[in-house]
This record gives C-alpha cells, structure tokens and sequence, in this order.
C-alpha cells in the first residue's frame, strides 16, 4: 500500500489542482457574497419607498379648477399640471432631465428655464434649448368624474412630445 | 542601545515608572542617543536612521506628503468632535451645525478648521501627484505606490464628496444633486448606480445616513489602511526619489545624514506652519452655512463642489456620456497605466526629467493657457449660440466632433513636441500630462469664477 501511494500516479496533480480550483472558487462565492450583503445594505430606502408609493396619488382637484393654457405648480408632488390650450391636461416632473435641478416655471416667457445649466423646455415639456438630452418626465394622469388625479410613484421617461402622451376630459 | 538597567535599590518610584516608560535616552546627548531614539519609537522607528542628504532640500518634494498627512490628522481630531455635535438628518442637520456654531466653545473655529483642512488637502494631494509625476518617481520599485497614492487620492475626493452634503444647506444640497445626477449617465448601470449613492430615487433621509457612514467610518479606515501602506512602500523604496546619483555601495556613506534632526526637524517645521496657516485661514475666513437645502428651489446659478466643476464646465461643452464616463475613465485609465508603459529613457528624481523635459513642459503649459479659454470662447459664444447646430443630432455636435476635435489635438501636439524639440517618449508623455493638467485647471477655474446666473460665462466680479 506505501508503495502504491508514494508512487506518484499521473492523476494527483490533475486532482490537487481541481481541489484548488474548487477551494477558490468557494473563496470567490464567499466574496460575492459580501459583496450582494454590503451593496444591499447601501439600499436601506426599499421599504419606505413601499409605503410612500401608496400615498403617491396625489388628487389635484375638479377640472374647471384648471384654465386652458395654466400651468399649476404641486409642489408636494414634485409636478407641474399644465392644462394645454386645447383643454388637454399633462403633468410634468419638475426635476430637469439634465441633472435633476428643479425647474421653475417662468411665466413671462410661457416656457421652463433650468438654473443649473440654462435648458429651456415649453409649456408641453419638450427641449427648446440643450444640454437637457429629453422632454421633461410625465406622471400618469387620470380623470375621474371630473377630478384630475396624478399618480406620482414612478415618473414615466419621453423622448419628445407626442400628442398620444395628453390626457383629455 | 539601551544603557545598563540600574537596580530598582536608592531609586524614588518616579524615576522608576518613568525608565519604565522611557528605556533610553529621551532627550538627545549624543549621535549615538539619536540612533537609538528614532530606533526604538514607535513612530520613529518607520523613518530610517539616515537618509540622503540631496532629498531632504525642500525645494525637492516640498513636503506635500507630509503636509498631506498632517492635514489628514487635522481633519480626523477636528472631525471626531463634529461627530459630537451633528444629527444625521434632514431635519436635525442643519439646526445642529447652527447650534454648534452659536452654542459651543469654539464650535465655529473647529467646523472651520475641518472645512479649511479638507479644501486644503485636495489641493495638496493633487500638488503632491504632480510633484511625484514630475519628478518621474512613478518607476521601479515606485510603480505599486503611484496606484496606492491614485487611490489615497480618490479616498481624499470620496471624503471630500461625502462630507459636503453633510451640512445640509442650499448649496451642498444642490450641488450633490447635481454630480449624483451626473451619475446617472453611466451607460446601463447608471440608473441603478444613482439610487445605489442616493439610497433612493431623491436625495434625503437614507442618502444623508449613507453618506455621513461612507464619511465617518469606511472612507477614514481606508484612508489608514492605505496611507501605511503608502508609506511603508516609500521606506521599502529607499525613501523618496533622489535628484542625485547614489554613491558607490560602501560602508561610510558620506552622502546621507541622520534622520534626527536633521529630516525631522525640517518636518516638525513644516507641520507647525501648516497648523498656523490652517487656523488663520479658519479665523479669517470662517466655513460658512447658507439657508437649509429646499429641494422645491435649485439656486441659479447651482454649481458642483470646486474639485468637480471642470466636468460641470466639461457637461457644457460635451454630450454627457463623453463629459462624466469616457473622458475621465480615459484620464483614469492612462494615470493607472503610467508606471507600466515601457520607458525608453532613464529619467528620474530631477524636476521635469531632464533641461529638454522642462522647456516642453513651459511650451505645454502655454499651449494649454492659450487654447483652453479660446476653446471656451468660441464653442460658447460661436459653435452652440448659432441655429446652425440644429439638424445634427446633438450626439455628433456635442459628442463626437468635439471629442474627435480634443483627441487630434493631444495627439497631434504629442508628434508636434516629439518632432520640435526631439524628446523621448517619456519627456512626451510629460508634456502631454502638463497640457491637460493645465486645461483641466482653466476648466475648472472658469466654472469656479467665470460662469454666472444660468451658467452664462460672465466676469467673476459682475457675479
């Protein structure tokens, strides 16, 4: 028997290195591990997304409420409610799809303008003036029995304006 | 060496808790005292008994590595006692730092000395990476460290980064707003990266938590962990780069002198001056503390911290994929290369390489001052004022044309250098890195200064 294992048998170094291959391999496995913990721990928002999608909704009132050709600030929604002159109705994300500053509404000039690197977006929320690469957001609306709703939990991302896009009475 | 332990018998209890602490000579007598006191303390003893005495003229490295520590120091005493005062939350954070201000003994003047230090040491790192470019120092037994200095470097901007949201006022507010929003450009990851930094899709309570963690605890324990290991590879290395040729491998080495004093009272210099000029800068030109962030209301104009607007100054004249992935993670990756390019000319430890090196370094410098600021003239005023860009899609005019335009022009003033003044490849390079340097400062600078209300280039006093 000593003899057989002292002989060196043209297996054990394949076997020695699949022994390796498999213990770094497990190293690695532990190390992703880690990692997926860790990078977990850097989303600790899920949850409380979760409940704030629930009181997304935000009603914004009877549609007589808003003029053709209005643009209505929400600030607690974080939108604008922009009633075309056609009656149409849009709600538009405030955050400027360039880098996320808030974009103001200038009435005077009837369009948006982004202090933080001058893109100008109009009324319907479609790029006048670059660097913004895309049409401000959209959040859905709805309108039931004549009260407009917005449902803010997720803003919905548009290229460009398109007349699909306007909610109508 | 230590001396003969005396018998405890005729000594006071003093004395002998104070030979148990101290087991050697503490003040100096002698060369001999010296050796054995850098030999047997714990800080001391990572500096070697003697150094050469070409690299210790100040003028040779100028201290930044030991200027950066010191500040490094400063900011973690100065930041350990904010740690006390602060309440991570967009609530309570700005109302702590105020109450801070007014209710503490010398709260103001040790927020000030932590925003002083921490605007200091980026500074100074980038100086210190200059210095060690320069000099050549990134080769041989050097190569590993430049990696780890790359890093130190990017823990220094990752603590910086963090720390700035951290007062919660309308400007570091905005301006993480701004750089996570520029985050979001990443191709195919970007989404997920930026709800990853913010700890959602908006800034605020989880975003403050995360940062305040990555500032407080992960970034500082990375910082020690590399800067030993820095250091440990500069003493591994022989110590810092020599301007000179070493002598002929001997016993009496008649170029180096003793560690103590001469290097280290130069240092301890060094270091008092900085802590001075930290807390003149600080009484003087106190941190200052705006409105609380109101994420209803961006400023006009919102600026990024100063260390990133040269890629805000860069978003306005790139399309951004090309302003915030390729062009830095081009920089990043030739940076991260540099010590292992093949090197065809042995050039080291003299500032800017060799006489050649220095003249193409001024021509670079000049080039850069000159273009850079034409550069922005004429694409602001000229290239994207015009109607004339409308039919092309903004990918090509804000993308590819102007980074085919900056690739051309580096390459082409690499050849131009390499043709005029008959470099070596190594001296190119350098000429090349100035270059950059130097636009990458202007970019900055005008961001800084030069760009009022909507980000419209304007004079720094009519702001």
């Amino acid at each position: 028997m000593t003899e057989k294992r002292s002989k060196p048998t043209p297996d054990a170094p394949s076997r020695r290195r699949f022994l390796i291959g498999v213990w770094v391999g497990l190293v690695g496995v532990v190390l992703a591990e880690m990692a997926w913990i860790v990078i977990s721990f850097f989303r600790p928002g899920r949850r409380r997304d979760a409940r704030r999608q629930s009181g997304a909704l935000v009603v914004a009132g009877p549609v007589d409420r808003f003029e053709p050709g209005s643009v209505t600030a929400f600030r607690e929604g974080r939108f604008y409610l922009v009633r075309l002159d056609d009656g149409g109705f849009l709600a538009l994300h405030r955050k400027c799809t360039h880098l996320g500053c808030t974009v103001p509404w200038v009435a005077e000039e009837g369009r948006f303008t982004c202090p933080c690197h001058a893109s100008v977006f109009d009324v319907r929320g479609d790029v006048l003036n670059p660097p913004a690469p895309r049409a401000l957001d959209l959040f859905p609306v709805r309108i039931e029995n004549g009260i407009v709703k917005v449902d803010t939990a997720t803003p919905v991302r548009r290229a460009a304006f398109d007349p699909s896009q306007v909610v109508r009475v | 060496m230590p001396k003969d332990q005396k018998p405890d018998q005729g000594r006071s209890l003093a004395a002998r808790i104070w030979s148990s602490v101290f087991r050697g000579p503490v003040i100096p007598g002698s060369d001999r005292d010296r050796k054995w006191i850098v030999f047997n303390t714990l800080v001391l003893h990572l500096r070697p008994i003697r150094v050469p005495a070409s690299t210790i003229r100040y003028s040779h490295t100028f201290g930044l590595g030991g200027i950066s520590l010191t500040l490094v120091a400063l900011l973690m005493g100065t930041g350990a006692l904010l740690m006390l005062a602060y309440e991570p939350s967009p609530g309570g954070a700005h109302a702590s730092i105020l109450s801070l201000e007014i209710g503490v003994l010398f709260g103001r003047l040790v927020r000030s000395v932590h925003y002083w230090s921490a605007n200091l040491v980026v500074v100074v790192v980038l100086l210190h990476l200059l210095r060690v470019f320069l000099t050549g120092a990134y080769r041989g037994p050097r190569q590993f460290n430049w990696i780890v200095g790359l890093s130190l470097l990017g823990c220094v901007l990752a603590s910086n980064f963090t720390g700035y949201l951290l007062p919660w006022d309308q400007r570091s507010y905005w301006a993480i707003t701004i750089v996570t929003g520029m985050v979001e450009y990443v191709p195919v990851a970007g989404d997920w990266l930026q709800r990853v930094i913010r700890g959602g899709a908006e800034i605020g309570t989880s975003t403050i938590i995360t940062f305040y963690t990555l500032h407080t605890t992960l970034v500082p324990v990375g910082l020690i962990v590399l800067m030993a290991l820095h250091f440990w590879r500069v003493r591994k290395a022989g110590g810092v780069v020599r301007p000179d040729p070493p002598d002929e491998p001997g016993a009496s080495r008649p170029d180096h002198v003793l560690f103590l004093p001469n290097l280290l009272v130069r240092e301890v210099a060094a270091a008092l001056t900085l802590v001075a000029v930290v807390l003149v800068l600080a009484i003087a030109f106190p941190a200052t503390l705006g409105d609380p962030a109101n994420p209803g209301m961006s400023p006009n104009p919102a600026k990024a911290p100063w260390y990133f607007m040269g890629f805000q100054e860069l978003l306005l004249h790139f399309d951004p994929v090309f302003a915030v992935v390729v062009i830095p993670l081009v920089v990043a990756v030739a940076l991260v290369m540099l010590p292992y390019l093949r090197h065809d000319a042995d050039l080291e430890g003299r500032w800017f390489l060799s006489d050649t090196g220095r003249r193409t370094a001024i021509a670079a410098a000049a080039v850069g001052l000159v273009a850079a600021p034409v550069w922005i003239v004429i694409d602001e005023y000229l290239v994207h004022s015009g109607d004339w860009l409308a039919g092309i899609p903004p990918v090509l005019s804000y993308g590819v044309v102007p980074g085919a335009i900056l690739l051309g022009g580096v390459t082409g003033f690499y050849f131009f250098v390499k043709r005029r003044y008959g470099t070596a490849d190594i001296e190119s390079i350098q000429a090349v890195f100035v270059l950059l340097v130097v636009v990458f400062a202007i970019l900055t600078l005008t961001g800084v200064w030069f760009r009022g209300t909507g980000m419209v280039l304007t004079w720094p006093w009519n702001t």
